[in-house]
């Protein structure tokens, strides 16, 4: 282990992008999900 | 088995399991993490960086779960003919090249602190960035067959014939020298201790349930775009015999 180097800045820096990465995939899914759905079932209602 | 690959059958039973998954998994891998955080001690020669732990492995976990996946489906549609199976692939690519990307950065970000440097030409880190690469390639040439009207079974030639990295990522750091460290957790033995390991495994599972979430969501979403399609080109003829 290097020291001098702020350790707590790594862990933030990994688990910030690892907890945003995954909430924009997890919004992004299900929010082209219901648009894609929406889409479909007002073609059907047409 | 065969009979989920009824998409009837398929949307019905992904209708609940979808929000089932994801809310599950956001709950575990929230707690998880801040467990990982929050209360795992420091370890005696990581320090703190030791927590990076509880996000890369899953998001490596995933990256090369994501691709098995990819390959068991290719298997399935190339085997049965399954259209079903041939969407599940596609639907595991975004997230699973997500993961990797994940991943990779994460691992840098450690790789820092513990080994003195953000990146290394290894066997590990290496197989891991080909992984990226080959999710690209998947996800544009699945774009492509379906915009140009090509053979699924392509892409699905594609997973299979990728899914030979994955072998060589998981056994990487056995057969070359490597800054990674070994595998620590192989069937039935873990070298990780219990206050590491137990958060871990939460960590893991609610990863997992997310992805599988994630996976219904996506195909769920290129159901509903084939069906759209296929609604709109019938009232097309329809308009066209009147």
């Amino acid at each position: 282990m290097h020291e001098g180097l702020d350790q707590w800045g790594f862990v933030i820096a990994a688990y910030a992008l690892g907890i945003a990465g995954t909430l924009l995939l997890t919004g992004w899914s299900w929010i082209s999900m219901r648009r894609a759905e929406r889409r479909r079932d007002e073609v059907k209602r047409r | 088995m065969h009979g989920f690959a009824n998409p009837r059958r398929f949307l019905s039973l992904a209708s609940w399991l979808t929000p089932a998954l994801l809310v599950s998994g956001l709950v575990l891998t929230a707690g998880a993490l801040a467990w990982g955080l929050l209360a795992v001690p420091p370890d005696r020669l990581m320090g703190e960086t030791v927590r990076i732990l509880f996000i890369h492995v899953p998001s490596a976990w995933l990256g090369m779960g994501g691709w098995t996946a990819i390959a068991v489906s290719s298997i399935a549609f190339l085997v049965w003919k399954h259209p079903l199976a041939a969407t599940a692939a596609r639907a595991a690519a975004v997230p699973g090249m997500a993961f990797t990307a994940i991943c990779l950065l994460t691992g840098s970000i450690w790789g820092r602190p513990a080994w003195g440097t953000w990146w290394v030409w290894d066997g590990r880190l290496t197989s891991m960035l080909v992984l990226l690469f080959l999710y690209a390639g998947y996800v544009a040439l699945a774009q492509a067959v379906e915009r140009d009207g090509g053979s699924p079974r392509i892409p699905a030639i594609f997973g299979l014939v990728g899914a030979v990295n994955i072998p060589i990522i998981n056994r990487s750091v056995v057969w070359w020298n490597s800054l990674h460290q070994p595998p620590s957790i192989t069937i039935g033995k873990s070298a990780i201790d219990p206050e590491f390991l137990i958060p871990l495994l939460v960590a893991v599972l609610g990863f997992s349930l997310l992805f599988g979430g994630v996976v219904l969501a996506r195909m769920r979403a290129l159901i509903a775009e084939m069906q759209h399609e296929a609604r709109l080109r019938r009232k097309a003829w329809e308009a066209i015999d009147a």
